[in-house]
C-alpha cells in the first residue's frame, strides 16, 4: 500500500536545480536510505516530503491525495493544507531543534497539545510513554541544555513519534553528534523499524543502513541514479558513481 | 472640507530658517561639549581613585535617570540664582544637553575602552608604558573606530532632544513654528512642514550613519550597539 | 541664601496630582507604544512588501521626529481637521506612543530575527501553523533576549511624560512650574521634582542593568 508518492519532483535555489526530476514511492512498512554526497540534494529531497521546502515542479500525493491545486500550469499550495500534511509525515532534524524553554516531557507534549488540542494531562501521559520508548522516562523534566546530544536526539524522536505519523523523516539524525552517543540513537532508530515504521533515513551510516534498510536510495545531482536492496547498492553497485562513493565511505572492514 | 494653503508658510520660510540654524547650533554645541566632558566622566568612572570615580558616577547616575526637561528648567530657572549668573535660554541649553549626552556618552566610551582585549593593555604595559600612555596610544584609538556608530545613534538621539529648548523661548525651529503658526493661523501647514523638516534632516543623519556603520562593517571593523 | 522647601512640602498633594498625571500618561504609552510595536515589529519581519512596506515607513517616520514636534502636532494641527479638539491627554499619548512603538518594532524584529532558524523548523514539522509557532516557540524565547531593550523603553517612555507639560497637561513638571512660578522658589521646586523622578526611576534603571547583565551571561 502506497503511503507516499512523489512524480517529477523539482527544485531550484537561484540558478542551481538542487532537485532535477525526482520519482518516488514509498510503501507502508518500507525503510528508505537515500545516500549520496554533499550537495547531492538529499537534505532538500527530504524536506520537500514533508514541504518544508516546497517543490518547484512535480506532484506529491499522500495516501493517494494529490497535495496543492494547479493553477494554470502551476502548483500551488495553501499553507493550511501543508501543515496538515506535517501532521501526518515526523521529521527528525540533524540539530535536534528542542525547544530549549520547555522540558523533555513538554517537548514531547507540545504537538498534542498545540497542533492537536489534547487537554495536559493526557498529553502528558502519552508524552510519558514515547520517552519511555525512547528510553528515557527519568529525563522527563529536564530540560534539553542538561542533556547529551544523544538524549537530545531521542527526545526529538519521541516528540516526533507523539503525534502519531504515517512516516517519519531522519535528516542525517547522527551526523551532529559525538562518536560515542551515535549508538543509542541508531539503537532507538532499529527499533522503531522492527517496530514496522515506515521512515525515509538519510544518513552517512552505510553499515547501518545496511542492516536496517529495505531499500537503498543513491542521489547524484538531484537525481536517483541507482536504487534497489541493500546488497544491490551497498555492495554490489552498478554504476560507477556509486561504487566511487561507497568505495569513500569505508572506513574499516570486519 | 479643510482647504490647505500653503502660502502663509512659505512666506514665513526666513523665519523658519534661523530657527533650523538655531537647532543646529544648539545641537552642534551640545554634540562637541558632550563629547569631550563625556571622555572625561568616562575615564574618571573607570579611574580607581574615588575621588574621580564617585563624582563621575554620580553625574552619569543622576542625568540619565532624570527626564531631559526637568534638567533644562533646572538649569535654566534654578542655577542662576544659586550662581548668581544671568543664564540666556542658549547657555541653558548647551549646558544642560551638553552635560545630558555627556552621561550617555560616557557609557559609550566606557563600553568602547572595556571592548578592546585585555592583550592589548599587557602589550603596553611590557613595553614600559604607564597607564595614561597606553591609554593614548594604544587603546583609544582601537576603541574609538568601534564607537563611532553608537556615537552618530546618540548624537541623532541629541537632534531630536534639543527640540525641548522651545519651551524655554529659545528661537529653534520648533519655537519658529509656533510664531508661525500664530501669525498666520495655519496651524495644520506649519507643523506639518517643520515636521517634515524635522524628520528630512534627522533621516539623512540617520541614513549617514547606517553608510558609515556599513563601511566599517565592510572593513572588518567590529562595532558595539 | 534663604532654601524655601517648606512651601515645596506644604502643596506635596499638588504635586500628588501631577504624579497621578505622570502615571497615566505612563500606563496608556507604555500598553499602546509597546502593543502597537508588536504588530508593526511582526510587520517589519514579514517576507511579503505590502505588510514590510509599511511597517519601515511608520519606524523610520517615528523614530526620526523629535516626540515634541509630534505632541505639538497632534494637539495644535490635527484638530484643524477633525470636528473636535484634541485633549492634552490624548495628544501627549498618541506622540509618546507612537514613537515608542516604532522604536519597540525594532527591538521585537530584532529579538524575533535572533531565534535560531532550527527552532522555525521544528515547530514546522510538528505541524504547527505560523500563529502556533510564534506564540508557543519563537516569542516565548524572544522575550527573555527582549526584555533589557524593552525596560529601557519603559524608562524612556516614563522620561518622555514631562514633555506633556508643554501643552499643559498636569503632570508632574506642571505642577512644579506651577508652584515655582507662586512662589519664586525655582531651586528647590526643581530639584525636588528632579529627585521624585530620579527616587522613581532608579529601581528601574538598577533592574534593567541587571537585566542586561544577566543576558549577557546567559549569550
Amino acid at each position: 500500500m502506497t503511503i507516499l508518492r512523489a512524480v517529477g519532483l523539482g527544485k531550484r535555489f537561484g540558478d542551481l536545480a538542487v532537485i532535477n526530476g525526482v520519482d518516488l514511492a514509498v510503501a507502508k512498512g518500507e525503510r528508505i536510505a537515500i545516500i549520496g554526497a554533499s550537495g547531492s540534494g538529499k537534505s532538500t529531497l527530504l524536506r520537500c516530503l514533508n514541504f518544508m521546502e516546497v517543490p518547484d515542479t512535480g506532484t506529491i500525493e499522500l495516501d493517494g491525495r494529490a497535495i496543492g491545486v494547479d493553477k494554470g500550469g502551476r502548483r500551488v499550495y495553501r499553507e493550511f493544507e501543508l501543515t496538515q500534511v506535517r501532521q501526518r509525515v515526523g521529521m527528525v532534524f540533524q540539530q535536534f531543534n528542542l525547544f530549549p524553554h520547555m522540558t523533555a516531557a513538554e517537548n514531547v507534549m507540545e504537538g498534542p497539545r498545540t497542533v492537536r488540542g489534547h487537554d495536559k494531562q493526557a498529553a502528558r501521559e502519552r508524552a510519558l510513554g514515547e520517552l519511555a520508548r525512547v528510553g528515557l522516562t527519568d529525563k522527563a523534566d529536564t530540560y534539553p541544555a542538561h542533556l547529551s546530544g544523544g538524549q537530545r536526539q531521542r527526545v526529538a524522536i519521541a516528540r516526533a513519534l507523539a503525534m502519531d505519523p504515517e512516516m517519519l523523516l531522519f535528516d542525517e539524525p547522527t551526523s551532529a553528534l559525538d562518536p560515542e552517543l551515535v549508538g543509542e540513537v541508531l539503537n532507538v532508530i532499529r527499533a522503531l523499524a522492527e517496530e514496522g515504521t515506515t521512515m525515509l533515513l538519510v544518513t552517512h551510516e552505510l553499515g547501518f543502513a545496511y542492516h536496517v534498510a529495505t531499500r537503498v536510495i543513491f542521489l547524484a545531482e538531484g537525481r536517483i541514479l541507482e536504487q534497489g536492496t541493500p546488497d544491490q547498492i551497498l555492495k554490489f553497485p552498478k554504476e560507477a558513481r556509486t561504487r566511487a562513493f561507497i568505495e569513500s565511505h569505508r572506513q574499516f572492514t570486519f | 472640507m479643510y482647504s490647505w494653503d500653503f502660502t502663509p508658510v512659505v512666506a514665513n520660510a526666513d523665519l523658519l530658517a534661523v530657527g533650523l540654524i538655531n537647532t543646529l547650533r544648539v545641537t552642534g554645541a551640545a554634540l562637541v561639549f558632550g563629547v569631550a566632558l563625556g571622555l572625561v566622566l568616562a575615564l574618571s568612572r573607570l579611574s580607581r581613585r574615588r575621588l574621580a570615580a564617585w563624582p563621575a558616577g554620580f553625574v552619569i547616575e543622576v542625568f540619565r535617570t532624570t527626564p531631559p526637561l526637568v534638567q533644562l528648567f533646572w538649569f535654566f530657572f534654578a542655577l542662576p540664582l544659586v550662581i548668581g549668573i544671568e543664564m540666556t535660554p542658549y547657555m541653558a541649553a548647551v549646558t544642560t544637553f551638553s552635560i545630558q549626552s555627556a552621561a550617555f556618552f560616557a557609557e559609550v566610551f566606557r563600553a568602547g575602552i572595556e571592548s578592546v582585549e585585555r592583550g592589548q593593555w599587557d602589550a603596553a604595559r611590557a613595553i614600559g608604558m604607564n597607564h595614561a600612555q597606553a591609554l593614548r596610544r594604544v587603546i583609544l584609538p582601537q576603541a574609538v573606530k568601534r564607537m563611532i556608530p553608537a556615537f552618530m545613534e546618540r548624537a541623532i538621539e541629541l537632534m531630536k532632544t534639543t527640540t525641548l529648548v522651545a519651551t524655554i523661548s529659545y528661537a529653534d525651529l520648533l519655537f519658529a513654528a509656533n510664531e508661525v503658526s500664530q501669525k498666520t493661523f495655519r496651524p495644520l501647514e506649519t507643523y506639518t512642514v517643520v515636521a517634515l523638516v524635522y524628520f528630512a534632516v534627522i533621516f539623512l543623519a540617520s541614513l549617514l550613519a547606517r553608510r558609515v556603520e556599513f563601511a566599517m562593517a565592510r572593513s572588518g571593523e567590529g562595532t558595539l550597539r | 541664601m534663604r532654601w524655601d522647601f517648606a512651601s515645596v512640602l506644604a502643596h506635596g498633594d499638588a504635586l500628588l496630582v501631577g504624579a497621578a498625571g505622570t502615571l497615566r500618561i505612563f500606563a496608556l504609552s507604555l500598553v499602546l507604544g509597546l502593543g502597537l510595536g508588536l504588530v508593526v515589529g511582526l510587520g517589519r519581519h514579514a517576507r511579503r512588501r505590502w505588510l514590510y512596506l509599511p511597517a519601515t515607513a511608520f519606524v523610520e517616520f517615528f523614530r526620526n521626529t523629535p516626540v515634541l514636534v509630534q505632541i505639538i502636532w497632534f494637539y495644535f494641527a490635527l484638530p484643524m481637521l477633525l470636528p473636535f479638539a484634541i485633549s492634552p491627554l490624548a495628544a501627549a499619548t498618541l506622540g509618546i506612543a507612537l514613537n515608542s512603538a516604532a522604536f519597540s518594532a525594532e527591538i521585537y524584529r530584532g529579538g524575533i530575527q535572533s531565534i535560531d532558524r532550527g527552532q522555525w523548523d521544528g515547530a514546522s514539522a510538528l505541524g504547527m501553523s505560523w500563529a502556533q509557532a510564534m506564540r508557543r516557540i519563537i516569542l516565548p524565547q524572544a522575550i527573555k533576549r527582549m526584555l533589557p531593550a524593552l525596560t529601557n523603553r519603559a524608562i524612556e517612555i516614563f522620561k518622555m511624560s514631562t514633555l506633556a507639560s508643554a501643552i499643559a497637561y498636569v503632570e508632574l513638571l506642571h505642577q512644579g512650574k506651577l508652584i515655582a512660578s507662586l512662589y519664586f522658589n525655582p531651586i528647590e521646586t526643581y530639584t525636588t521634582v528632579a529627585v521624585l523622578f530620579f527616587v522613581i526611576l532608579w529601581p528601574l534603571v538598577q533592574m534593567s542593568y541587571r537585566l542586561e547583565r544577566r543576558l549577557k551571561r546567559n549569550e
